[in-house]
């Protein structure tokens, strides 16, 4: 059956046309619309892409049997020189079928949700429809990246979506703060995007090499011919002496951990998850959508896209796991100390990111699909009920001021509830389900080093994971209120266009998982349904099957939940019933809170050894010491001057300082020359 | 072929080069006339401001009836005109066009009528003198993209320095003169090697061949400079003793300094400071091609080993200036001294992709040279429209204007995102291909320049940052008045190209594809003569057939078992 189907362009075309309208219409007629014709045109938007990419989702997996699953748009040869070429061209397979759903779908619902929300936002003129603008521009750009059918499309999208990352963490941008969140969130990004070029040159050249007639960037095709560039290897240069392996190198391990390095920028991983935690400068439905759900999750869709190539390159992989597992953990740590409502989110994010990370590098891609999905349900729930939070106190964001506002917000209330449940991995909850099909993955990589205190390092920021995450709980929603009374008689519930979101996401967090439970539950309670997310991916990514008693499973799950238990029961303790201990202890290991609660001074150690040095060298040596001094002073104008002196002892007569007789005297010289020339020739 | 509509045919490029001086001569004999008829009641200052604008918008036309013209099949010189001047000495009047000069013609053409719209109410002084010099500028500039003659090339490349000279001199910031000199003696330092060059190549050619000609190409069978093997590349010799690297050099030399290359860049910023608006955004959007186009037009093509075996020195210090003009940017205070070094910077890209010697690299490049015209050339148009309201150009001085200058905001941030090479806009198209053909032949030259499009993110943000977010600070700031009717139309006519070509670049690659290709041929053949230790086997990929030939690998696809 013909796999074209050209509806897929409509897929990031609607976002696209909505925000190309409104943006058109700020810019031309200078007046702002109507809140309502911008909210219903902003919405629709995302709305109409989820609609289309149902219908082909839908004809896709009704039409095709698994393993031929793919429907293409080809819209036009973007950029050719042969042999280079790269289309405009979409792919819709399991894969982007899963995340373009993910996308628009709570997207969509977050679009609804910021109605609610940028309605209260009386900052800045021509907020609101800016505000959408800018949401509509990252939709196209993610669902570009998304359904890309080429590595160059896909950059496209990987770009773009760091452009609007930076625009919307901006988006207050009177406050100088806000403006430099964003441009940091930008250039960390930019060094990611660095990676992701180099990725695409190496493995483009590798192709090339093979045979110019494999030299191509598009997946499905690099995916059949991977196999013509597996066992190339490349020679390090000499600088690389300190790195494992040298001097030579698998060149897929060089694209992989290049390609790595782009998914660390995109998707916060040390050493470049540094701009996350300051994106949450920007409005409350960005750090949902943006940097919750969608776009932090490309580093994961990406290396499960180029999952083909990763096969050939386990040291990529084993790095993936690691640098996964270790900023899971401390991300966590950094979590535990934090006291803005969205900064603790933050950290979170950038925990379950490295979960992800943590599953693609013991080869469990469709656990890391899975926990991508469940985290964008929960995490975007949780953003959104901190924001509905936020809303309710009027800006506060410190939790310190928080408490008992499960009085006050009954709705907000139970749905954060949900997504607290379910980030801490209690059955049945879905949160429950993806975290431990990672864990187990972990568990049985045996061909992964040291994957037991992976494990380890996975369990344990499981438990960390559900410390704070029930801190945060017990602090703002329960005990007394501890802001002022003036900010207290204000405090009440969000309106539908908040709530409603809040209501679905919550529902889908909690029993979204028993859509696709393992195997082990299917087989347990006779659930027909078992791993469909598994069996629907399985064609396109790589699975590394393993043969697990079912004793093993159940105790490897009792002991993640009995961790997440533990670490619930501990924040109960400390931040409900002895609230007194926590202060405790920050007094007593004084150093060591200090150290956790400045984020181990990581930001300070960049500016330090990267920052400051390159502004120093790059004004003080290379402006005014060699531009200025060097090059300019003694040579060029050195020059001259030498030039002149010798001119006014010898040839003073030719210093007229007027150019046009310089101009002349060229020309007469010139005739002279050529004159000279010719007559010596005899012509 | 003689038909009545062929003779307008022939004189095509003429009419195209001479049309903006010949109208400027006109309307100063009609300005004469009335002086002195009239009572001395001249033309207008506004007449001569929108007669400027209309000649060059007519000069754009014609450059686009010579796109419609022009065969993108063919990789040979078109619309090709002959005429003798000096025809004893070799020098014809002699030009024509490929699908690289074309690009860089209808860059041209399409600036400057923008810039004088946008120049409208900037220059308020001797306003006549001002159109004339700017449309022989053009007049200057077109002939060195379309003389085929090499002593035609040297006198439109001199001639077009004396215009640019006046603009910044006159109507220039306080150091004008310090600048304009600077510019125009350094320039002419390296033109004077170039000259020396040229001359000595012709001395050549007429040894070996008794043929005088300083033609670019032979014409009507006669031999050429180019059709020949002058300056034969004895291979028992070293590089250092071969002719042909010091006609290179000499070449080089002159062309390095107008790009222009590290180290020989320092007046660039100078006279951008200096230049008036238009000056600045003439000099970044066309002049500075002029020196990447004369390497790829001259130095490459007449010097093939040469070339080749210079690479990695060019390649050295393309990178270099990729690096060390973005950090230089980094730490400016001054909003156009900032743009003039990201230019360095940017050049550096063009550069690095002529000399990748593969098809991707050069279209890269010449593609660039189009972006870098339009991405700064609009950031200079763009910067002179708010110097124009509050006459400074500190980054201090400014902060906020997102809010008083929201539509202004808008605009430049756009022509930033171009500058930086965000994806859809054009400054990506140009720097991707450069970049991926830099890294098939050079691998570790291209992996150094990826740190510049990050160090370029981070310039053009912090100083965008500065100038437009943040609280208001300065008074003087709040009272500014967003973008006029006719600044948005200049705004979005150079947003327009940006789009296009971002969006649907196939439109200027091919084009180009046929010429490009005929001088990779001409590379191919003649790098094969040189030895191992030199240049082509640090150049693998030079073309795409250099590597078919010692493979065996079958064209057709090999489905993966």
């Amino acid at each position: 059956m013909d796999p074209t189907d050209s509806s897929l362009r409509l897929i990031p075309l609607f976002p696209l046309l909505a925000a190309l309208v409104s943006g058109m219409w700020l810019l031309f007629v200078r007046r702002e619309l109507p809140r309502g014709v911008v909210a219903a045109l902003a919405c629709s938007a995302p709305i109409a892409s989820f609609a289309v990419a149902v219908a082909a989702v839908i004809r896709m997996a009704g039409e095709f049997g698994p393993g031929e699953r793919y429907l293409v748009d080809n819209v036009y040869t973007w950029i050719s020189a042969h042999p280079f070429h790269a289309e405009l061209a979409f792919l819709l397979d399991p894969l982007s079928a899963v995340m373009v759903l993910v996308v628009t779908g709570v997207g969509s619902l977050i679009h609804i949700y910021s109605i609610g929300y940028m309605n209260d936002d009386h900052r800045e003129d021509r907020g609101f429809q800016r505000f959408f603008i800018y949401l509509n521009m990252f939709m196209f750009a993610m669902l570009m990246l998304v359904l890309g059918d080429n590595m160059l499309v896909m950059f496209v999208g990987w770009e773009g979506v760091g452009v609007c990352s930076y625009l919307l963490i901006g988006f207050w941008y009177l406050e100088d703060h806000n403006a430099m969140c964003g441009q940091k969130a930008f250039v960390v990004n930019r060094i990611g995007d660095l990676g992701f070029l180099l990725g695409v040159f190496i493995l483009f050249w590798a192709f090339f090499d093979a045979g110019p007639s494999y030299a191509t960037i598009e997946f499905r095709e690099m995916a059949v011919n991977i196999g013509q560039i597996a066992d190339r290897t490349v020679e390090l240069p000499g600088v690389l002496s300190f790195l494992p392996g040298f001097p030579t190198w698998g060149l897929l391990t060089l694209a992989g951990l290049c390609l790595f390095v782009g998914a660390c920028g995109k998707s916060a991983q040390i050493p470049l998850y540094v701009w996350l935690p300051d994106a949450m400068a920007g409005p409350t439905p960005v750090s949902a959508l943006i940097h919750a759900a969608t776009m932090v999750t490309a580093g994961v869709y990406m290396v499960s896209r180029m999952s083909f190539a990763y096969a050939y390159a386990p040291g990529a992989l084993a790095t993936i796991a690691w640098v996964g597992a270790i900023t899971a953990l401390f991300a966590g740590l950094i979590g535990i100390c934090q006291n803005d409502i969205k900064k603790v989110l933050a950290y979170s994010t950038v925990s379950q990111l490295g979960y992800m990370f943590l599953a693609v590098g013991v080869g469990s891609y469709s656990a890391a699909i899975f926990h991508l999905m469940t985290h964008a349900w929960f995490k975007a729930l949780l953003f959104m009920g901190a924001g509905s939070v936020i809303l309710g106190m009027h800006h506060i964001q410190d939790i310190r001021q928080m408490g008992g506002i499960s009085r006050y917000m009954r709705v907000t209330h139970f749905t954060f509830l949900a997504g607290v449940i379910a980030i801490c991995g209690i059955p049945p909850t879905s949160g429950f389900f993806s975290k431990d099909e990672i864990l187990l993955g972990t568990y049985l990589a045996h061909d992964v080093p040291g994957h037991y205190a992976l494990y380890g390092i996975g369990l344990f920021s499981a438990g960390i994971t559900a410390f704070y995450m029930a801190r945060l709980y017990f602090l703002v929603f329960r005990g007394e209120n501890r802001s002022s009374i003036e900010v207290q008689r204000h405090i009440e519930e969000q309106p539908g266009w908040v709530t409603a979101p809040l209501v679905i996401l919550a529902g889908l967090a909690l029993v979204g998982g028993l859509f696709t439970p393992p195997d082990l539950y299917g087989e347990l309670f006779g659930w027909e349904a078992s791993n469909r997310l598994h069996h629907f991916l399985e064609p396109l990514i790589p699975m590394a099957e393993h043969e697990v008693a079912h004793s093993t499973e159940v105790l490897l799950a009792l002991a993640a939940v009995a961790v997440g238990l533990s670490g619930v029961f501990l924040a109960w303790v400390f931040y409900f019933a002895r609230r007194d201990l926590p202060d405790r202890i920050a007094t007593g290991a004084q150093g060591l809170y200090q150290l956790v609660h400045e984020k181990f001074y990581v930001d300070e150690i960049y500016t330090a050894l990267i920052v400051r040095p390159l502004l120093w060298i790059s004004d003080r040596v290379f402006y005014r010491l060699i531009d200025r001094v060097l090059i300019d002073g003694l040579g060029v104008n050195g020059f001259a001057a030498s030039v002149r002196g010798l001119a006014e002892h010898g040839l003073k007569f030719a210093q007229t300082g007027s150019a046009q007789s310089y101009v002349f005297g060229m020309v007469v010289g010139c005739v002279l020359l050529v004159a000279y020339l010719v007559s010596g020739l005899g012509v | 072929m003689e038909s009545i509509g062929s003779i307008a045919d022939g004189y095509l490029l003429s009419t195209l080069i001479f049309l903006p001086l010949a109208s400027c001569v006109v309307l100063w004999f009609l300005e004469l006339l009335l002086r002195v008829f009239a009572n001395g009641a001249g033309i207008s200052e506004a007449f001569w401001k929108l007669y400027g604008v209309a000649v060059s918008l007519a000069g754009f036309l014609v450059s686009l009836e010579v796109w419609n013209r022009f065969d993108p099949a063919s990789g040979q010189l078109q619309l090709v005109e002959r005429v003798p001047w000096l025809a004893n000495l070799g020098i014809h009047y002699y030009v024509g066009i490929d699908g690289i000069s074309l690009l860089l013609v209808v860059l041209t053409t399409f600036l400057l009528p923008v810039i004088l719209l946008a120049s409208w109410s900037d220059i308020g002084v001797r306003v006549r003198q001002y159109v004339f010099f700017m449309l022989a500028l053009q007049t200057g500039m077109l002939g060195a993209f379309l003389s085929l003659n090499l002593f035609l090339f040297y006198v439109f490349w001199e001639a077009m320095l004396v215009p640019m000279y006046f603009v910044i001199g006159i109507w220039g910031g306080a150091r004008r003169i310090y600048a304009t000199i600077k510019f125009f003696i350094y320039t002419m330092v390296g033109s004077l090697l170039m000259l020396i060059g040229i001359l000595t190549l012709v001395y050549m050619h007429f040894q070996e061949f008794g043929v005088l000609t300083f033609d670019y190409i032979g014409f009507g069978g006669a031999t050429g400079i180019l059709d020949v093997p002058i300056a034969a590349w004895p291979e028992q010799d070293p590089w250092w003793s071969q002719r042909q690297v010091w006609l290179f050099l000499a070449f080089a030399f002159a062309f390095a300094i107008k790009v222009p290359m590290f180290p020989f860049h320092t007046w660039l910023p100078d006279a951008h400071v200096e230049a008036p608006t238009p000056g600045s955004a003439v000099l970044a959007g066309v002049l500075l091609k002029l020196g990447t186009y004369g390497f790829i037009r001259y130095a490459i093509p007449l010097f093939p080993e040469a070339a080749q075996a210079c690479a990695p020195l060019m390649l050295t210090l393309a990178v270099v200036g990729i690096v060390y003009g973005a950090l230089v940017a980094l730490v400016q205070s001054d909003v156009k001294k900032l743009v003039a070094y990201s230019s360095v910077s940017h050049l550096g890209f063009v550069m690095l992709g002529l000399f990748a010697f593969n098809l991707q690299g050069i279209e890269g490049s010449v593609l660039q040279m189009v972006n870098h015209g339009i991405s700064t050339g609009a950031l200079f148009i763009l910067i002179g429209m708010i110097y124009e309201r509050r006459h400074v150009r500190e980054i201090s001085a400014f902060g906020g204007l997102a809010q008083v200058m929201p539509i202004y905001a808008v605009f430049f941030l756009i022509a930033t995102m171009s500058s930086i090479g965000l994806p859809i806009l054009n400054g990506f198209v140009g720097e991707f291909l450069i970049l991926l053909g830099a890294f098939g032949t050079y691998p570790i030259f291209a992996a150094v320049a990826t740190s510049g499009v990050l160090l370029g993110a981070v310039y053009m943000l912090w100083m965008v940052r500065r100038v437009f977010f943040g609280p208001v600070v300065h008074q003087a700031n709040q009272r500014l008045v967003d973008l006029s009717l006719r600044e948005r139309l200049v705004a979005v006519s150079l947003v327009i190209p940006m789009v296009w070509i971002g969006v649907y670049p196939a439109s200027f690659l091919t084009p180009m594809d046929a010429s490009v290709n005929a001088l990779l041929a001409r590379l191919r053949d003649r790098g094969a003569v040189l030895s191992d230790e030199v240049a082509l086997d640090a150049n693998p990929r030079g073309g795409q057939e250099i590597d078919l030939a010692g493979e065996s690998e079958p064209l057709e696809k090999e489905p993966d078992a």
